[in-house]
């Protein structure tokens, strides 16, 4: 609850401080404070010290798992912030709105994570897109942000007519919006109704996190966005959505998992297929990273399912581990002038720190031991182990996983076996700092993943 | 507390080398470090031998079932004996070579190093995969950065090859763990596993394909010329002196316990498999004219003869393959010292550029035979109590119909062994010297003196193969009766 109105009120703070601010640095303190007292009043919660009480008719519920959730977020978005912000300065002329859109996103996430209502839900989404699809077009002189913003307006409006849609006919069925008392029911076969509306809301989830088949407007708008904001949207929304998607079908569907069980499955594997192979015959470091990011998407689908207690907790340090490194790796993007695998020709001879810092990135979103990225696939995997017999998901997933390595390891060859000669890029201490920070996080949540999951009972 | 300090100083001094920018400093250090490995296994085989040295156990992951268990049986002295005779072997052989940013590459080599003991300590499945893992990423590095011409190409064929090796295992160990009774990656629980027939089979080809790929065994093979000739000559020592001793270790402790059916079910056809990998490395041995691919041949015959005998599944081949592992990994370093040298000194590897060496060179050729010769297994060399273990037990084994011609057959590699060892001796060291060969220098004395320790072994154990005999005659005991299924068929 701390952090729904705080991060709202932020946003607003935001929008003001743009007219009494002049100063972008001055903008940019402001935000990552804010930033820090948002996270460190969700922490406050987590302890159980809640700053508002307000009774919101069992329609929201911040339990441990939103709440570590939302940590996850914040953090992750506080890292985000040391390390882009200064780069979101080249993107327009509204800099107080960029900080403050985000905060607004902060606040769906809050949403997202921890309703128990199906209109909490679509709230949620809503705040979260349609920030969203300002910051997709916020390049406004570049075809290409315009572009991806409408059509990611266009297609992101219809799938949300489809929850919605899906939404009515669960109400039609049950007569209630409460997640928790759809599942309860006793008849041996559920309604048309109902599982119509299901299906309709697994598809437009499905669209939200990028899932094949509904993952066409992907590449094309986290090419199209500034790179600053693909960012964010790939990782910590992607994460969000995630959150959302899981906690609802675990609420509302949980009984009915042998109706879509199959077809999430084929989901599953539509989109790990789908990404790794795509993902393969990239020229430019971005859209890989697009792809990558509908790989991964495939590899948090096990979660759902697999749908236990691995496969949350899992999911969980899926969100940490993967928001992390591709922060990291899209900050080191944005600094580079040439976005082709090339262009990172030589790279680790002239910035020996930022290539090392983006090989441990890259390490992990391959799954390689010792970084977060590992744990986050096993506890996946492990998950689908322990649910039944599902072996041969088990299987496509890890050949998938090691396609993901072709890809991922481009780029290492690039930075380390090859040579170039880009023109120099420079990036101040800070952010070497920051990206150090960042690759210990990767590997402390590879060694140590207990540091982060035990909050989530203790 | 010895295997943990056996992983953690190579880990730590690894890591330290990363900052010393010397190049003459970092050799040192590295140099320290590997002497300090050394005599803490040493240490650990002779005078800390009770239990509580000799293992470590920590809480780690402890919700996923997994905790930090590192102990030093009887294979793993073995094992991490060779590792730490190695490195200082390797360091000392290739003082004189250089390399750009020098203090990379030892730190890399540490890397590997803490990996590989890693390996060989684990007792708890999930560390295992861990530290396999670990020792790949530093060789990745080792042989794309330093390695030869093509060398980015070959060793990501390297890579992806043990990479989804080690996948494949990955779901084998999570498929164990979803059935076993405790919910622990334990190996104590790994080895009361319980599951059908089928599934062991499931399993047994899961892991296999993993150490296949490692040791290599035929049609697994193919990176390991092409790696070989193109790696660092020092990681090329380390890939093939101990790395691929990973594989042949695996299957002895994860696999032929682990499931003992499918051990006896596919036992026949892996024998198969690795035997007419011995003939078919050994055919092609003849046919190369480049030093390095020869030895990377030679390699996959002498690995083949391991795997085939640890499928006899009886003691003599047990013990056999125990000692074979330590003497084949000194042997090979021995091999590249000096194919090292030569490669330094003429900047070619091809056998018909060289020729009439013995002449010049004296000390080179004689500790190149007596190494030549133990390769060959020849009696009073370290080789032949170890070939001659495996031959036994491959010959009286009772699992399999057809021992009598495995037998026969693995024995043809041996005379070819023969012909494709004592010709090259005869092309490169024997016969008239060219231009290019009236160059040479004798071995200077750093080489000597790793050449001359590892002729000291190869006697030694040559004589008194005892000493190492005795370090592992439990361990494989235990395992033999692990992996011995009559007790199942007698309850029935």
């Amino acid at each position: 609850m701390n952090a729904l109105i705080v991060s709202a009120l932020l946003g607003v703070l935001m929008m003001f401080s743009g007219i009494l601010l002049k100063q972008k640095k001055a903008l940019r303190n402001v935000a990552i404070a804010g930033m820090v007292l948002l996270l460190m009043l969700n922490v406050l919660e987590m302890a159980g010290i809640v700053l508002f009480k307000i009774d919101t008719k069992g329609m929201m519920v911040f339990d441990r798992f939103a709440l570590l959730f939302t940590t996850i977020a914040f953090a992750s978005t506080l890292l985000y912030l040391l390390l882009s912000a200064r780069d979101m300065e080249k993107v327009g002329i509204n800099y107080a709105e960029y900080f403050a859109l985000i905060f607004f996103i902060l606040c769906g996430i809050t949403l997202t994570a921890s309703f128990k209502s199906l209109l909490i839900l679509f709230l949620g989404i809503e705040i979260i897109s349609i920030p969203l699809y300002i910051l997709t077009g916020s390049d406004k002189k570049n075809l290409k942000s315009n572009e991806a913003s409408l059509k990611y307006f266009l297609l992101g409006s219809f799938s949300t007519g489809l929850l919605l849609m899906g939404i009515a006919l669960i109400y039609g069925a049950r007569g209630t919006f409460y997640t928790n008392d759809i599942t309860v029911f006793t008849e041996a076969k559920p309604s048309a109704l109902i599982v119509a509306g299901m299906l309709l809301v697994l598809f437009s989830m499905s669209f939200k996190v990028s899932a094949a088949p509904f993952h066409f407007w992907t590449p094309d708008v986290y090419d199209g966005a500034p790179t600053v904001f693909t960012s964010f949207m790939a990782t910590i929304v992607k994460a969000a959505f995630f959150i959302a998607f899981i906690r609802l079908f675990d609420d509302a569907f949980g009984l009915l998992q042998s109706k879509w069980q199959l077809l999430v499955a084929i989901i599953t594997v539509a989109t790990l297929f789908i990404g790794n192979i795509t993902a393969v015959f990239q020229q430019s470091v971005k859209r890989m990273l697009a792809y990558s990011s509908i790989a991964q998407a495939g590899f948090m689908m096990l979660s759902l399912f697999a749908m236990n207690t691995d496969a949350k907790e899992g999911l969980l340090l899926y969100t940490a581990a993967y928001s992390l490194a591709t922060i990291g790796i899209f900050a080191v993007l944005i600094k580079m002038n040439d976005y082709s695998f090339d262009g990172f020709n030589g790279f680790a001879r002239q910035q020996p720190l930022l290539a090392a810092t983006t090989t441990i990135f890259l390490l992990s979103l391959a799954g390689i031991p010792l970084t977060g990225g590992f744990l986050a696939k096993f506890y996946m995997l492990k998950a689908v182990m322990i649910s039944g017999d599902h072996l041969w998901l088990v299987i496509v997933a890890i050949f998938m996983a090691a396609i993901s390595v072709y890809y991922y390891f481009r780029v290492i060859q690039a930075m380390y076996f090859k040579e170039g000669d880009s023109p120099p890029i420079e990036v101040s201490r800070g952010f070497k700092w920051t990206l150090v920070l960042l690759a210990a996080l990767v590997i402390l949540l590879g060694i140590f993943p207990s540091l982060l999951l035990n909050w989530l009972y203790f | 507390m010895v295997p943990l300090l056996l992983i953690l100083i190579p880990l730590l001094t690894g890591l330290t080398a990363f900052f010393i920018k010397n190049e003459k400093a970092v050799r040192s250090w590295v140099l320290l470090s590997s002497g300090l490995t050394l005599s803490i296994s040493l240490l650990g085989l002779t005078v800390l031998k009770e239990d509580k040295f000799l293992q470590f156990q920590c809480e780690w992951l402890q919700t996923l079932g997994s905790s930090f268990s590192v102990r030093l049986d009887g294979m793993g002295q073995l094992l991490c004996l060779l590792n730490a005779v190695a490195y200082p072997l390797i360091l000392l052989a290739t003082w004189n070579s250089s390399y750009k940013k020098s203090h990379n590459f030892f730190a890399l080599m540490l890397l590997a190093q803490a990996g590989m003991m890693g390996v060989f300590l684990a007792m708890d499945a999930l560390l295992f995969y861990f530290f396999w893992e670990l020792a790949l990423i530093p060789m990745y590095f080792l042989c794309s950065i330093w390695g030869g011409e093509k060398r980015i190409a070959v060793t990501f064929k390297f890579f992806i090859y043990t990479f989804v090796g080690s996948l494949l295992m990955l779901i084998g160990i999570l498929f164990i763990y979803s059935h076993s009774p405790s919910h622990s990656f334990d190996i104590a629980s790994f080895y009361e596993i319980h599951i059908s027939s089928k599934q062991q089979q499931l399993v047994f080809w899961l892991f296999f394909i993993a150490f296949a790929i490692k040791m290599p065994i035929f049609p697994f093979h193919t990176w390991q010329p092409d790696t070989y000739e193109q790696a660092p000559t020092a990681t090329t020592m380390v890939l093939s002196g101990v790395m691929v001793k990973m594989g042949v270790f695996g299957l002895i402790r994860w696999l032929l316990p682990v499931v003992p059916v499918a051990s006896y079910q596919w036992g026949d056809v892996i024998t198969t498999m690795a035997i007419i990998g011995m003939i078919y490395a050994s055919l092609i041995a003849i046919q190369q004219d480049d030093l390095k691919r020869l030895v990377a041949y030679s390699s996959i015959a002498h690995i083949g003869l391991m795997c085939a005998a640890i499928f006899a599944e009886n003691q003599s081949g047990m013990q056999g393959v125990m000692i074979q592992m330590f003497n084949h990994g000194i042997n090979i370093i021995g091999l590249w010292i000096v194919v090292e040298i030569i490669e330094r000194q003429f900047g070619t590897r091809k056998i018909s550029e060289l020729g009439g060496l013995a002449q010049k060179a004296p000390a080179m050729a004689l500790l190149f035979v007596i190494v030549a010769l133990a390769n060959l297994a020849l009696p009073l060399t370290n080789a032949f109590p170890g070939e001659f273990l495996m031959f036994n037990g491959l010959f009286n084994s009772l699992v399999t119909k057809y021992s009598v011609w495995f037998t026969a057959f693995a024995g043809i590699s041996i005379i070819l062994a023969a012909v494709y060892t004592l010709n090259m001796i005869r092309k490169v060291f024997y016969g008239n010297m060219n231009e290019l060969t009236a160059t040479v220098r004798d071995v200077r004395s750093n080489e000597k003196l790793a050449l001359g320790i590892i002729v000291i072994l190869i006697f030694c154990i040559g004589v008194y193969p005892q000493a190492l005999l005795n370090v592992t005659k439990e361990f494989s005991e235990a395992i033999v009766k692990k992996a011995d299924i009559l007790p199942l068929f007698r309850g029935h």
